[in-house]
């Protein structure tokens, strides 16, 4: 028998033993893998979000006539180990696309094994800029603003001030060296004549505070830029507060608004950094409004960034396969050029030109209200905004 | 840097020097008394920050002496429980089993807090009364910095006292001597091993509880704490309390200044010394167990070890017709069985196979060599980047895959040669020290290695870039490799590698040069899990800094422990096993983590000759 009889004859089988209503509630499988336990505190919110999200497509009676079902998987944080889960999921789980992960060498690993197994794969939350510009592919769209975008948001604050001397504080891997490089960048091309850096790599996680921050201070700088979260964020504010390191200095820290980060912090949080993050607690657009009220009643707990991210992701994926009307792979990567999502931060758009969604953040100053770190006089700070002229990410793209 | 601030720096270096030091002194203390390289002890550490945490939460910022104080107890109670229930069960397995075990408990711990805390960072509050600031001169010291400072000291001389001075402190020095000794002088050596793990594990719960003013109690503190007590309690000179000191106070300073140097231009050459702080620890140990191989205050071992273990005689037996029939039938399944199965099957195996030649090469050090390596993820990494490196510059696909092995090879010719002087636990550590150092280079050296991404698209040619083709390749390479380290296990060379093993002093009286021979063996294992990870390369298709680091080397010890040190099959069984375990718990359980452990602590508590260990076991029950 040939290969095409056999085809042929499988699916005269299959047409004769399955109704089309049974056909109709097979569901279409999104893959989905992530590295819940290393960044637990992000993606456990995250995984909620995709569930309100995933229930509510399925309750309005789900995509192309059929119900969305999410395939999860934990790549354990490395990027050997997502590329195996990733071919579990698209060998046996015979997923329509592949989404999520978190750290950028991870998702720089999937978006290369899509590229090789042609697949989509929506980038959820890997802030690298590589994914789009370096190492783009056909394949590959990401959510997130990038590191690029983020830092960009900060910058004109930061070039406001005129301050000479800037001392930067970063962990030391892709994340904090891209936020170093474009915060130079940025600040050299708008700031004053004779700017200086004074830079303080720190090993990821394993910041020491003490000898870190003495040498900030001995540096005397004008003001200070940083891009730590987590406990190396938390060690930096309490030494830094209690060494006077902030005192008179203005503070800008990439990502420090994020609930994630800052509600550790508790009253501790610093005062007057300006910040980019998620001021989950005042933002009152109506399309907010209604994921806050349906992620309290199905969670009975306050969304963090982490949960955005991941509705939105699904959003996303609901969005591609409903404008494709199918799922394969050509059609959903065509209908992800230029497509547009409806996400709490509103409507976002999968730029056709280097697959970079134009999903903002907000931009504000940290404040301390009833004992818990809040972001006030934010304003959102719409992706589309802060991203480079298209014939520079042209140039920075190999990929079509 | 002014001197004002260098002074600054120093005194700064002294708080982290005494919180590195009150880590350190409880490992220390284990290790000089029952020889166990206790993994758990970061773990123990994560545990004490966690319990002060709650207990804190509970009652008030008040309470933070007493919660501390509560913390220690509860780590010293944890690790008796521990020491009691399992460890003691492993005092007659090969050494390294229990470094398995207390592996388990690492997982289990893990998840366990994950369960019981959540996944946020817990930040503890400010101690009252030490919130403050100390002013001296143009120094600005935390309160609670200068309370560690002397914290730190204090326990040294307690503990100084402790074991010099009284009657259970003599009963230690002489258990840490020679056991056997004391048991045969009638020291009730069961209750000591006891004792000294409670202590040991309060200390580390202590350190960690101390540490909450400074650090959130979060999920991620326990490897790099168990990574910085090792280096110190090594560089210090095992069993040394003195030592761990003066090790802590080493290391804190060199990296204050590091910190404190920033980037200074050398003979017009601009050096990041910030940067340096990610290896900072490991420098300085790979420095100083090359000019002293036992450490600052460690001993020389009067005698060199004689270990004869009958049953890693198994390793070198001639194989039978039963054994040929054997690989036989497992070469066939092995390969059979991927083929029917689903296509994933073939990854997940192409996955085994790959750990398969890393553990294999592995056992020919640890179970031929009687040469423990902490690091042998290097020689698997360099191969991978190597060969990564080849396929970029545009090699030939056989080219590149034959370079990783080779680099690979010079690499570790060039580390064991420093390695091979040292003995036991120092040499292991010295090649984690090694293996630091080649991670932070792929870490950190954007241009080349692509940093701590790592590079991307090194998929195989295109008749191999299929799954099930890819797959059958790596089980002929494999097949091939392994059988070539068995020739080379059972040939002459393999009767000398275990001639120095057994007896370094009998060795070197037939004619065979001991260090030589043992840095030939380090070499060849180096080639070979070089092999493994220009093999993994292709597999995945990128490759990045996690490929060498710590992890993947205490895998590769795991997998090989699991399977048997002593079993010609076994870097196959627990290879397979471990792999085959890890993907179906992680997609079945939440909490596979914890899972994990307690499926590895069973059967190492069930077969302490692991897999293998078992299977002769059962052999020899049927005859």
């Amino acid at each position: 028998m040939s290969r095409r009889l056999c085809t042929a004859a499988a699916a005269l089988v299959l047409a004769l033993s399955a109704s089309p209503a049974a056909l109709a509630q097979q569901p279409i499988k999104l893959g989905e893998l992530n590295s819940y336990k290393q960044f637990a505190a992000f993606l456990d919110p995250y995984k909620n979000g995709m569930q309100l999200a995933l229930e509510e497509i399925n309750a309005a009676g789900g995509v192309l006539g059929r119900p969305l079902a999410i395939v999860s998987r934990d790549d354990n944080g490395t990027p050997g180990d997502a590329v195996r889960v990733a071919e579990e999921l698209l060998t046996r789980e015979n997923v329509a696309l592949l989404m999520g992960t978190f750290p950028s060498n991870v998702g720089l690993a999937v978006a290369d094994l899509a590229k090789q197994r042609k697949v989509l794969f929506i980038a959820a939350e890997p802030l690298t800029d590589k994914i789009v510009w370096e190492n783009g592919n056909a394949y590959t769209f990401r959510l997130r603003a990038s590191t690029y975008m983020q830092t960009a948001m900060l910058v004109p604050e930061a070039a406001k001030l005129n301050k000479k001397r800037w001392a930067i504080v970063y962990p030391n891997y892709e994340y904090g060296t891209a936020a170093t490089t474009a915060f130079k960048q940025q600040m050299t091309a708008r700031a004053p004549a004779g700017i200086e850096f004074i830079e303080f790599p720190v090993p990821l996680g394993k910041i020491d505070p003490g000898p870190t921050v003495q040498a900030m201070l001995d540096a005397k700088p004008d003001a200070i830029f940083s891009s730590l979260f987590g406990a190396d964020l938390a060690r930096f504010v309490r030494e830094g507060e209690l060494r006077g390191l902030f005192k008179d200095r203005p503070v800008f820290n990439l990502l420090g608004g994020e609930p994630e980060y800052l509600d550790p912090l508790k009253d501790e949080a610093p005062v007057g950094w300006w910040v980019t993050g998620y001021p989950w607690y005042s933002l009152d657009t109506p399309a907010h409004q209604r994921f806050l009220k349906a992620y309290e009643a199905r969670f009975h707990d306050y969304p963090r960034l982490g949960a955005v991210v991941g509705y939105s992701t699904v959003k996303t994926a609901a969005a591609a396969l409903r404008k494709a009307g199918s799922t394969d792979t050509a059609k959903l990567v065509a209908a992800m050029q230029d497509l547009d999502v409806d996400t709490p931060f509103g409507i976002v758009r999968y730029r056709a030109l280097d697959h970079q969604s134009t999903m903002g953040a907000f931009v504000g100053r940290t404040a301390v209200k009833d004992g818990k770190g809040v972001m006030v006089d934010w304003h959102y700070a719409d992706g589309k905004d802060y991203l480079p002229p298209d014939a520079i990410v042209r140039k920075l793209r190999p990929a079509p | 840097m002014t001197l004002a601030a260098l002074a600054a720096q120093l005194v700064n270096g002294l708080a982290s020097a005494s919180a590195l030091f009150l880590l350190a002194a409880g490992l220390t203390l284990i290790f000089g008394v029952t020889r166990i390289v206790n993994f758990a002890h970061g773990s123990l550490y994560m545990v004490g920050a966690y319990g002060a945490w709650a207990l804190v939460d509970r009652f008030g910022p008040a309470s933070f002496w007493a919660a501390v104080a509560a913390a220690t107890l509860l780590g010293a109670v944890l690790g008796a429980l521990a020491e009691r229930g399992v460890l003691r069960r492993l005092y007659d397995a090969p050494e390294m089993l229990q470094l398995t075990a207390t592996f388990a408990f690492v997982l289990i711990t893990r998840d366990a807090l994950l369960w019981l805390f959540g996944a946020e960072d817990r930040l503890g509050p400010r101690v009252p009364g030490l919130a403050g600031t100390l002013t001296l001169g143009p120094l600005t010291l935390p309160q609670y910095d200068a309370v560690l400072v002397v914290a730190g000291p204090l326990v040294l001389v307690a503990l100084t006292l402790l074991v010099r001075r009284t009657r259970f402190g003599l009963y230690v020095r002489a258990a840490a001597e020679n056991r056997v000794v004391a048991g045969a002088l009638g020291i009730d050596e069961a209750r000591l091993f006891t004792l000294v793990f409670a202590l040991g594990a309060g200390l580390a719960a202590l350190a960690g509880a101390l540490q909450l003013p400074r650090e959130p109690a979060n999920l991620a503190m326990d490897l790099p704490a168990v990574a910085d007590a090792f280096v110190v309690t090594v560089v210090g000179g095992l069993g040394s309390i003195p030592g761990a000191f003066v090790a802590a106070l080493l290391i804190a300073e060199v990296k204050a200044l590091c910190i404190g140097l920033g980037t200074q231009t050398i003979g017009g050459v601009p050096i990041a010394f910030p940067q340096l702080t990610l290896v900072a620890e490991f420098a300085v140990m790979a420095v100083v167990l090359t000019l002293r191989p036992q450490g600052l205050f460690g001993r020389v071992a009067t005698a060199l070890p004689t270990t004869t273990l009958p049953e890693q005689r198994a390793l070198v037996a001639r194989g039978g017709r039963a054994t040929l029939l054997a690989a036989a039938a497992i070469a066939l399944v092995g390969i059979a069985g991927p083929l029917l199965a689903d296509e994933y099957v073939r990854v997940l195996a192409t996955d085994i196979l790959v750990a398969t030649l890393f553990a294999a090469s592995l056992q020919w050090l640890l179970g031929t060599g009687g040469l423990t390596s902490f690091g042998h993820a290097a020689y698997f990494g360099v191969g991978a980047y190597a060969a990564a490196l080849a396929a970029r510059h545009g090699w030939p696909f056989a080219a590149a895959l034959a370079w990783g092995p080779l680099a690979a090879l010079v690499w570790a010719a060039l580390c064991g040669w420093f390695a091979v002087r040292s003995h036991g636990v120092y040499l292991a550590m010295l090649t984690l020290a090694f293996a630091q150092i080649t991670w932070a280079a792929a870490f950190q050296w954007d241009a080349v290695t692509g940093g701590s991404n790592g590079l991307f698209g090194l998929w195989p040619p295109a008749w191999l870039a299929d799954r099930t083709r890819y797959f059958l390749f790596t089980a002929v390479v494999v097949g091939g490799a392994w059988s070539g380290l068995r020739a080379i296990t059972r040939g002459r060379f393999g009767y000398a590698v275990r001639a120095t093993r057994d007896s370094p002093l009998r060795a070197a009286a037939s004619g065979i040069p001991v260090r030589h021979t043992q840095w030939r063996a380090f070499v060849i294992a180096g080639g070979f899990a070089g092999l493994a990870g220009a093999l993994y390369t292709f597999a995945k298709g990128s490759i990045g800094p996690d490929a060498l680091a710590i992890p993947r080397s205490v895998d590769a010890i795991v997998m090989v422990l699991l399977g048997g040190l002593a079993s010609w099959f076994g870097p196959l069984a627990g290879a397979g096993v471990f792999t085959w375990l890890q993907d179906t718990l992680a997609r079945t359980f939440d909490y596979w983590r914890a899972a994990l452990g307690a499926l590895i602590l069973a059967i190492v508590l069930l077969f302490p000759g692991g897999i293998g260990g078992a299977w002769q076991w059962l052999r020899a029950r049927s005859r």
